[in-house]
């Protein structure tokens, strides 16, 4: 059984004992402990079940690569599925559950899918969801809903807060193991701003667990040193649980920093996402140790010989009392002799080399182990776990030797360096046959801003798998990424291991070799997606020959580990079956992130209110307490109506509509654009971005205008007012602002950068009401303090003054066909403004409107709305707007556009207005229905609808459409058919609906 | 995530802070340009594996366009230059030449 | 006629890094050739300061220069002074092409002082912002989490930082939110 030993564990605290929750099973583990660890120490050898067969699965490895004990973590608004127990800290009060079961771990009736396995093939759900296609959404679908996903969604907020975190630096270091370290010490030493991170909590990685001695010290020793001295450089910064995510363009580093996780009590943020922009990455990112392929390789009790080690190293963890070693290599036999000096027993270890180890092989064999060469493990035995192995030849097809008892079969098939990090950004792969492995090839570095390479490698990362290799390589690396990065490396000799010979290890992709069908659908090659090496075989027999396809055929390296110990035996098998080498078959694409991150982290702050930017104008606080409806337009919010108690929002914005046309209406208008125009050549940077002439407007005056792409197509209108000889002062829509004044900057930089004109967005300097309806300028007048009669301030004119103390600028512009004042007031007074406004405004009724108002009045005028009207295929000819188009001009933006065929056939759909029969408001969007029918069946259509509204002035439906050769059809009936089935009558009419000579806003 | 560097602030600025603006270096053609070549310059754009010529606006930054030479395959940047230029200045011409012998252009070399 | 209010009427976080509403500040757009002796002068008067060179603030008090582009400065006045201090520069720049309007009432001002000041901004903008990247006098226009923003550092260590006005909440609270949620620990 897996225990815990009365002694060990170099990682533990054994004077604080925590307690945990494992469905719901009350267990004890200590300080320094894994998930993972304390579920081993508690005898937890099964914690979940595979996806698709729902086989038992439990902890095969000890780090990042794990992919069987994932479990849900935490409750409300603290769960999180899918989980690794391996990189889980314990702490107190820690509540797991484990996942993909029913309705216990222990009994599952999903399981049952395992006994149809041979009738789940690679490909089974290509097969056989196809057809009939009506299957589909009634019976497949739900089925495999029902199936799909492993952990549980989370149904609660997440109550954890998280953030962002930018930082500069020379040389980042990936990985802080002995290489790691070594290559920071060398560029911290040179100077360089240097950022380690590591992914676990504790530094050295392996070398600590193996016993090795570097620079005749114990590694501990040697790392609690080195780590010291990084710590007194100023130049240096140091991260624990830590991890390096992903490398991108330019040197753009994600570093994962976990903060809480490992103990919740902690304050402040959960996760910290650290945006880093580094000269040099150095991945020191070790190796993943490989699995062997052979019957039954995924039952609980089946780890990786180095987990194996981690575990009774770190965590005084044995995984079982009796352990068979099976290896390809002479590291694992490292475990074995761990195991042995713990007091543990090894039945075995069982090296598929017919030679066996070098010097470890002695000393194993020196300890008693028995030691069988050039054997293999025919199957496991047990069910849920472990019970024995039986022994055969590596050589033949699994003829049983001998069967010897075990509770627990440490493997090794050899390592894979870690060159994920290494690849996400472009670096290449060359492959080492003499280890079995992929190691990044430094030739083919991924590039940079400059064109040359920006990431390294060192240490076992690079494919160097002795401790003093390593050390020398990172000490070369360190000291290149310092030198690359513009500094000045130290030189000196790199430290030195007591590394033992060994012998080089044997390629093994399958154990037996020669194993048959029975053993191929039992050896499992990817154990949380359930793939196993007949899947792989499957697929190239059934033609899938490049690797990113066998890999979507079979799902091999598409679970949450992606493939971190899957990949390798997977494409060597898919190799073997294609009876080419490896290299030729390449490997899947190392994508980002490393391990998932959390989508938290990922937000950081921008959750709730700053989810998103939220522009207010100054009487913001106003709309709040007084309970406008608010609509988003860009970023800002702008209220749509200002229902009263019981009032709906229908009748509120009718109401807030008759006022104005009755009393006076109150509209907050500052969002609207505001650009500062000025310089000898404004007039003419003007009539080249409008369509109309505004060169000749008099000070004073205000002028509507229009703005065209180079496409001929409307993008903004507005009104424009001269301020002086050299300035203009240019409205543009809300959502126009930002986009004209880039626009304006673009043409000005970009192609007439002689010009001398210079452009301000004066936007949010002004608060701007309007003032609107037959009682506004009685309002006005009481506030005093300028003339506002139609003989001093006549429409379409501006002056400057104050109104009731406030400096003002007044423009005689009209949105609404009403008597209108847009009056503009320094943001720092608008609150104040409105106020005044609407105190003083109580004997005439005064009510403030909000956009849709606005919206029902401009379409009873016919006024078009940008957006609405216009939709970026929209000419201004299109909107009978021909009379805003100057003909005295030789150019200005769009001029030539609309010159084009297209734009000047008579067949364009062009705009009308439009009064239904029945009186009823066309739906939005509804298009008009013409005869015959198109290629696909499809009925013809001749229009469609771009504004329609309820006009309460008019107290019927009013619409604007785009019709085909529409103002020549005036009087004529079209149809607009409904999503009902039935459909609306309308007559084709002027569009200016409500005083059609414009008489009550030139009053 | 690219990085820029804006010739008007000097500035090393990652792509958060800028927005593309497409090809360089287009010619305006307006009233008077035949069909074809008002097509040219409304739709017509280089579409390269490698050296390309783009503009580029430090939007949160200073507000300038400016012009970059780029490697659109492996993302080198060769240089940056003012957007008041009609042509590639000489001395990134050169750099450019020194590292991808023989390009060309559009009508530049 | 009213008292002026700024956007953020004067909001506070105390904490070891204190966000607070600056307060209304009068500020300036002024566009032209910096390198004019007429444009050189005028600064001088209305601020007291030199043309700042590429990047940097020349601040003191509630008056100050800072660099925003090759041809444009954002001048600080007392907020009193700012239509006056247009009106001083409109007239001593005729003639000469040139752009000044008062934008004192368009912009949210906010300071972020403490010994983690720098962090907070670090955890906001795209900008390196160790002591020797980013000094006191140095300034920069970017990004402040999902807005535009220009900020400076002054000889304490405080972080001064202009938004615009309607987006004076987002950036007030998204600096509180950063410095609530305390040191990183990175930059010194």
């Amino acid at each position: 059984m897996s225990t815990r030993l009365a002694s060990g564990g170099r990682l533990l605290n054994r004077g604080r004992a925590l307690e945990f929750q494992f469905n719901g099973k009350r267990l004890m583990g200590y300080e320094g402990d894994t998930l993972a660890s304390a579920l081993l120490a508690n005898d937890q050898m099964m914690v979940g079940r595979s996806f698709k067969y729902h086989r038992p699965r439990g902890v095969v490895a000890s780090g990042a690569e794990e992919p069987n004990a994932l479990v849900n973590l935490g409750k409300g608004g603290k769960f999180e599925p899918n989980q690794r127990t391996t990189t889980t800290e314990l702490f107190d009060g820690l509540y797991a559950t484990s996942q993909n079961h029913w309705p216990t771990l222990e009994f599952d009736i999903g399981a049952i899918n395992a006994l149809f396995a041979r009738f789940l093939p690679a490909g089974f759900y290509y097969k056989t969801f196809m057809t009939p296609r009506p299957f589909w959404k009634h019976i497949y679908e739900p089925f495999i809903r029902q199936s799909a996903g492993l952990g549980k969604a989370p149904k609660d907020r997440d109550a954890d807060t998280y953030e962002h975190f930018y930082f500069y630096a020379d040389v980042v270091v990936i990985g802080g193991g002995v290489a790691g370290l070594q290559a920071a010490l060398e560029a911290g030493k040179a100077g360089a701003r240097v950022l380690v991170m590591e992914q676990t909590a504790d530094w050295g990685g392996r070398a600590v667990v193996d016993g090795v001695e570097i620079a005749g010290k114990p590694a501990d020793d040697w790392v609690k040193g080195v780590v010291q001295a990084l710590e007194k450089m100023e130049n240096v910064t140091l991260r624990t649980r830590c991890m390096g995510a992903g490398v991108y363009d330019h040197g753009y580093i994600l570093g994962y920093e976990r903060l809480t996780d490992h103990d919740p009590v902690l304050q402040g943020p959960r996760h910290r996402l650290w945006r880093i922009r580094a000269k040099q990455t150095i991945t020191a990112t070790g190796a993943i140790e490989r699995p062997l392929s052979f019957a039954g390789n995924d039952l609980p009790g089946v780890l990786l010989a180095g987990a194996v080690r981690d575990y009774l190293v770190n965590w005084g963890v044995s995984v079982g009392d009796r352990t068979v070693v099976v290896t390809n290599n002479d590291d694992a036999y490292r475990t074995a002799i761990a195991l042995v000096d713990a007091g543990l027993s090894v039945p075995a270890i069982i090296d598929a080399r017919p030679e066996g180890a070098g010097a470890l092989g002695a000393v194993a064999k020196a300890k008693g182990i028995r030691v069988e060469e050039g054997k293999a493990i025919a199957k496991v035995k047990g069910k849920t776990r472990v019970t024995g192995v039986a022994l055969c030849l590596q050589a033949g097809e699994g003829a049983v030797i001998d069967e010897i008892a075990c509770d627990c079969v440490a493997m090794s098939g050899g390592w894979s360096p870690v060159v994920h990090l290494w690849s996400h950004c472009g670096g290449k792969l060359k492959w080492d046959d003499a280890q079995a492995m992929f190691r990044p090839d430094p030739a083919r570095a991924p590039t940079g801003a400059d064109g040359e390479g920006f990431v390294l490698t060192a240490g076992t990362s690079s494919g160097e798998l002795g401790t003093t290799a390593a050390l020398a390589d990172a000490t070369a690396a360190g000291r290149a990424a310092a030198k690359a990065a513009g500094l000045k490396p130290k030189t000196g000799k790199a430290p030195v291991a007591n590394d033992v010979d060994e012998t080089p290890m044997a390629a093994v992709w399958l154990m037996p070799q020669g194993a048959g069908a029975e053993l191929k659908m039992k050896a499992w090659l990817d154990y949380q997606n359930d793939v196993k090496v007949s899947d792989v075989q499957l697929a190239a027999r059934e033609g899938f020959e490049s690797v990113e396809h066998t890999k979507r055929y079979t799902t091999l390296g598409m679970a949450t580990d992606q493939g971190k110990l899957s990949n390798i035996n997977g494409l060597a098998i898919l190799s073997q079956s294609l009876n080419q080498a490896i290299p030729q078959t390449g490997t899947t694409t190392f994508r980002p992130p490393y391990t998932p991150i959390s989508m938290g982290a990922i937000g950081g702050s921008a959750r709730d209110e700053l989810f998103q930017p939220i522009r207010k104008t100054p009487m913001h606080g106003w709309h709040v307490e007084n309970g406008a409806d608010f609509e988003p337009v860009g970023h800002w919010r702008r209220p749509y109506s200002f229902p009263r108690k019981g009032e709906g929002l229908h009748d509120a914005v009718n109401r807030e509509i008759v006022n104005t046309r009755t009393n006076v209406g109150l509209l907050d208008a500052s969002t609207l654009g505001k650009l500062i125009v000025k310089g000898p050549d404004a007039g003419r940077f003007l009539d080249m971005l409008y369509t109309n002439m505004m060169s000749n407007l008099a000070i004073g005056k205000c002028r509507y205008g229009l703005m065209c792409t180079e496409n001929g197509f409307l993008t903004d209108d507005g009104v424009v007012a001269r301020i002086d000889e050299d300035t203009w002062l240019c409205h543009t829509t809300t959502g126009g602002a930002d986009r004209i004044h880039a626009w304006m900057e673009d043409w000005l930089q970009c192609e007439w950068w002689d010009w001398k004109v210079y452009v301000a967005n004066v936007t949010e300097q002004y608060a701007q009401v309007a003032v609107v309806g037959p009682k506004a300028r009685q309002l006005l007048e009481k506030l005093g303090g300028m003339d506002v009669s139609k003989e001093t301030l006549p429409f379409m004119q501006w002056a400057d003054g104050t109104l009731g103390g406030f400096p003002v600028r007044v423009y005689r512009i009209s949105f609404s066909g009403e008597l209108s004042y847009e009056i503009a007031v320094a943001a720092s007074h608008g609150r104040a403004f409105w106020d005044r406004l609407l105190k003083d405004g109580e004997e005439f009724g005064i009510m403030p409107y909000g956009t849709e108002g606005l919206h029902v009045m401009r379409a009873e005028k016919g006024f078009i709305m940008i957006g609405d009207e216009t939709d970026g295929t929209v000419i201004p000819q299109d909107l009978g707007l021909g009379w805003a188009i100057s003909k005295k001009k030789d150019d200005y933006l769009g001029k030539r556009a609309q010159e084009r065929s297209h734009m000047a056939d008579p067949e364009r759909w062009k705009l009308v207005g439009l009064e239904t029969l029945d009186g009823s408001v066309i739906p939005d969007g509804a298009y008009a229905v013409g005869e015959g029918h198109n290629a696909n069946g499809q009925r013809l259509t001749q229009g469609r609808v771009t504004s329609t509204y309820y006009s309460p002035t008019l107290k019927r439906g009013i619409a604007m459409g785009l019709v085909h050769r529409g103002p020549e059809r005036m009087g004529e009936i079209i149809e607009f058919p409904k999503v009902d089935g039935t459909s609306v009558k309308a007559r084709i009419a002027d569009q200016v609906f409500y005083d059609k000579a414009g008489e009550k806003q030139d009053v | 995530m690219l990085t820029l560097q804006c010739p008007y602030c000097g500035v090393d600025a990652e792509e958060t802070e800028l927005t593309a603006g497409g090809e360089a270096h287009l010619k305006r053609e307006t009233v008077g340009a035949s069909d074809d070549d008002f097509e040219g310059y409304l739709f017509m754009r280089e579409n390269p594996k490698g050296l390309h010529f783009e503009r580029w606006r430090h939007s949160y930054g200073c507000g300038k366009w400016f012009l970059a030479a780029r490697d659109t395959n492996t993302l080198e940047v060769f240089g940056t230059y003012p957007a008041q230029s009609k042509e590639p200045p000489k001395d990134l011409r050169d750099k450019i030449s020194a590292k991808r012998p023989g390009w060309s252009w559009r009508e530049f070399k | 006629m009213s008292e002026p209010v700024s956007f953020l009427g004067g909001r506070v976080a105390e904490g070891a890094v204190t966000v607070r509403d600056a307060g209304l500040q009068g500020m300036i757009t002024l566009r032209g050739d910096l390198a004019a002796t007429k444009v050189k002068n005028v600064v001088k008067k209305v601020t007291g300061q030199a043309i700042p060179a590429q990047r940097k603030a020349l601040v003191e008090g509630r008056r100050g220069a800072l660099w925003m582009s090759p041809d444009e400065l954002l001048l600080l006045v007392p907020y009193a002074e700012a239509e006056e201090a247009v009106a001083t520069i409109t007239k001593a720049l005729r003639g000469v092409h040139h752009l000044a309007v008062n934008v004192s009432d368009a912009r949210a001002y906010v300071t972020v002082e403490g010994a983690g000041a720098a962090e907070v901004m670090a955890k906001n903008a795209p900008v390196d912002f160790s002591a020797a990247a980013f000094g006191a006098g140095d300034f920069r226009r970017s990004r402040v989490g999902q807005v535009a923003a220009a900020f400076w550092k002054d000889e304490a260590g405080a972080f001064h930082v202009v938004s615009f006005r309607s987006v004076g909440d987002y950036v007030f609270d998204l600096l509180r939110v950063s410095a609530e949620a305390g040191p990183v620990g990175a930059l010194s």
